[in-house]
């Protein structure tokens, strides 16, 4: 949750009530020493956590990731960057397994998130019409979102049991195929991870996208409207170039959130049929808490790192672009 | 948050005639149908619960518990895994773990937000850069500071890490900028220093903030599961989430009692949920919108 819930907006007021209460000028001497003394005092017990389990952890992987870390032993050589020289070095004993796990993260990314966009969208404009019960409505939606990926992916594993679920039971009331494989084979199992985390997370980015529909003007719309455009021009040529803030931020969060996929196939698919569902976070955990090969695990967690954040940094530029 | 609710106040002044569209039969139906979508599994998981082993995976299912047992609850109860540890564990976590954010967060957040130092620039960009790097850059190198720490196995690892998260200082110290400065500036002349202003005037005056804050990061700690899989390792002292994973494997077709496990899971937060709606909802909808 703390992942999608950042970047809290920022009060119109900030910039004015920022400067300092008293006069304005900068701190100097003495005074200004005792001031800092004190704002470090109220930072203090936040940057203790904040240095050891998060700034020193970011380091102290890149070091990690120079050796052969197995945490059983006491002696871990140092191999330089040979580990991250193994993920891309076909035939290395990382490479093949390293690289599928990638493209499972990729199929599921490419598989998500137009479905985590369109769906909530769609949702945000009918809850942004004037009906009753628009509350409620949107407390049911985001209901799923406050219960963890466990209880969700438990749940559905029931639910789509091949053999004893309650899907599979019903199609075949319904005169369908009533022996889907939904979890056991691909694309079924595909199909359940993304329908699974549709349905698990659509209400986060229903109420993001709602409140950006919220800010649109409505005198855009009146002028669309005397121009004679009809609802569907009304959403292209002013709704979605309205929402073109928010959505950036939406994308973004969706594409990482889908990128960090790991629960749903933990505990649905187990990974399988094989290993054709083990996303790229399932295989670093288990590379490095698991077969105890923490260098090559953490050299990995940083090239997923980096490929992160060059997609994200690509998508800024081309929300950018294209608003210009 | 602030902007929102100017926004919405806005909007009411203003003719809305086109601004928002009438609803038709349609919408109500996409409605209820997306609402049956959501709510049928959730119900279905509450009545399993309340089956027999057998009538769990009876063909044609039906919707009621027939006959109507607890026997997976008190199964639970009695059998060889804890799941009331568990529970009382995810509770512990949860509120410690929120209980440190608070504190720290807000007092980190006092300082960014209303006092003039040295280096504040180089701490708050430290802080808010770690908003964008995703967790598993943390999970093996904490996994060895925590094993170090002697922390492995115990809700300490579980509790302490997690709270070095940099959204609770992002989030207060907008709301702390947000606040008006004159009662601040009335109490320094009275002769109120840093630590009676940031007590006895910001706090109070945050307290939605605050219950919002305490709220979320209750809820992010509850749900956490990959952390909490790799580090608690005896059966005695998991949470509920990894517990949900090791009752999944023992009982794998049992599937009243994994749904009874589920439930006890999901009670908790849905009841917070239930409470405090309107401000979870809020500050995450508000998270896209900027300025």
């Amino acid at each position: 949750m703390a992942n999608s819930s950042t970047g809290i907006a920022s009060p119109p007021a900030a910039s004015v009530l920022r400067a300092p209460l008293r006069g304005g000028s900068r701190p100097r001497g003495a005074v200004a020493r005792r001031k800092t003394l004190t704002a470090y005092l109220f930072l203090a017990p936040f940057l203790v956590i904040f240095l050891v389990f998060v700034v020193f952890p970011a380091v102290y992987g890149l070091w990690i990731s120079l050796h052969v870390w197995n945490p059983l032993l006491d002696n871990h050589p140092f191999v330089g960057l040979q580990n991250f020289f193994d993920l891309f070095t076909p035939g290395s004993l990382t490479f093949g397994d390293f690289w599928e796990s990638m493209g499972a993260t990729g199929i599921f990314v490419v598989a998500s998130v137009p479905f985590l966009l369109a769906i909530p969208l769609l949702i945000a404009v009918l809850l942004n019409r004037k009906i009753k019960g628009g509350t409620i409505f949107r407390g049911i939606f985001f209901a799923p979102y406050v219960l963890g990926v466990a209880v969700v992916s438990v749940l559905w594993r029931y639910l789509l049991d091949p053999q004893l679920g309650v899907v599979n039971a019903v199609l075949g009331l319904l005169g369908l195929p009533s022996d889907i494989p939904w979890t056991v084979d691909v694309p079924w199992a595909w199909i359940s991870l993304v329908g699974i985390t549709v349905w698990w997370t659509l209400g986060l980015n229903t109420v993001i996208l709602l409140a950006g529909l919220k800010g649109i003007s409505a005198d855009l719309y009146e002028a669309a409207s005397l121009d004679g455009a009809n609802a569907w021009r009304q959403f292209t040529n002013v709704t979605l170039p309205g929402l073109r803030p928010v959505m950036t931020f939406v994308v973004t969060v969706t594409l990482l959130a889908s990128a960090n996929m790991f629960g749903q196939s933990f505990l649905i698919t187990q990974g399988g049929p094989g290993t054709e569902t083990r996303t790229a976070i399932m295989y670093i955990a288990n590379q490095g808490l698991v077969q105890n090969q923490m260098g090559a695990a953490t050299a990995m967690s940083y090239v997923l790192f980096a490929i992160l954040a060059a997609v994200s940094v690509l998508n800024f530029r081309l929300q950018r672009d294209n608003t210009k | 948050m602030s902007a929102l609710t100017a926004d919405r106040a806005a909007r009411v002044d203003r003719p809305t005639r086109r601004r928002r569209r009438a609803p038709n039969v349609l919408t109500y139906v996409a409605l209820f149908l997306i609402s049956f979508i959501i709510v049928v599994p959730l119900l279905w998981m509450l009545l399993t619960s309340f089956k027999t082993d057998y009538d769990a995976i009876s063909s044609p299912a039906s919707p009621l518990p027939n006959p109507f047992t607890t026997e997976a609850y008190t199964t639970l109860a009695e059998g060889n895994l804890p799941i009331l540890r568990w529970l009382a564990n995810s509770v512990i976590a949860a509120t410690g773990q929120t209980l440190i954010i608070m504190i720290t967060a807000s007092a980190a957040a006092y300082a960014l937000a209303r006092l003039e130092f040295r280096g504040k620039k180089i701490v708050f960009g430290a802080i808010v850069a770690t908003l964008l790097v995703p967790g598993v850059i943390f999970l093996i190198p904490n996994y060895l500071i925590v094993d170090n720490l002697g922390w492995l196995d115990t809700l300490w690892a579980i509790i302490v890490p997690g709270s070095a998260g940099a959204f609770g200082v992002f989030f207060l110290r907008q709301f702390f900028i947000s606040l008006p400065g004159e009662i601040e500036e009335a109490a320094r002349i009275d002769g109120a220093g840093d630590f009676r202003i940031f007590w006895q005037i910001i706090l109070p005056l945050s307290r939605p903030a605050l219950a919002t804050l305490a709220v979320l990061s209750f809820l992010t700690n509850w749900n956490d599961f990959i952390w909490p899989i790799y580090v608690l390792l005896s059966p005695e002292n998991l949470t509920l989430q990894p517990g949900l994973s090791v009752l999944q494997g023992t009982y794998s077709t049992h599937f009243g009692i994994v749904m009874a496990g589920a439930v006890i899971a999901s009670v908790p937060v849905l009841i917070l949920f239930t409470l405090a709606q309107k401000q979870i909802v809020e500050s995450v909808a508000s998270s896209g919108v900027k300025g």
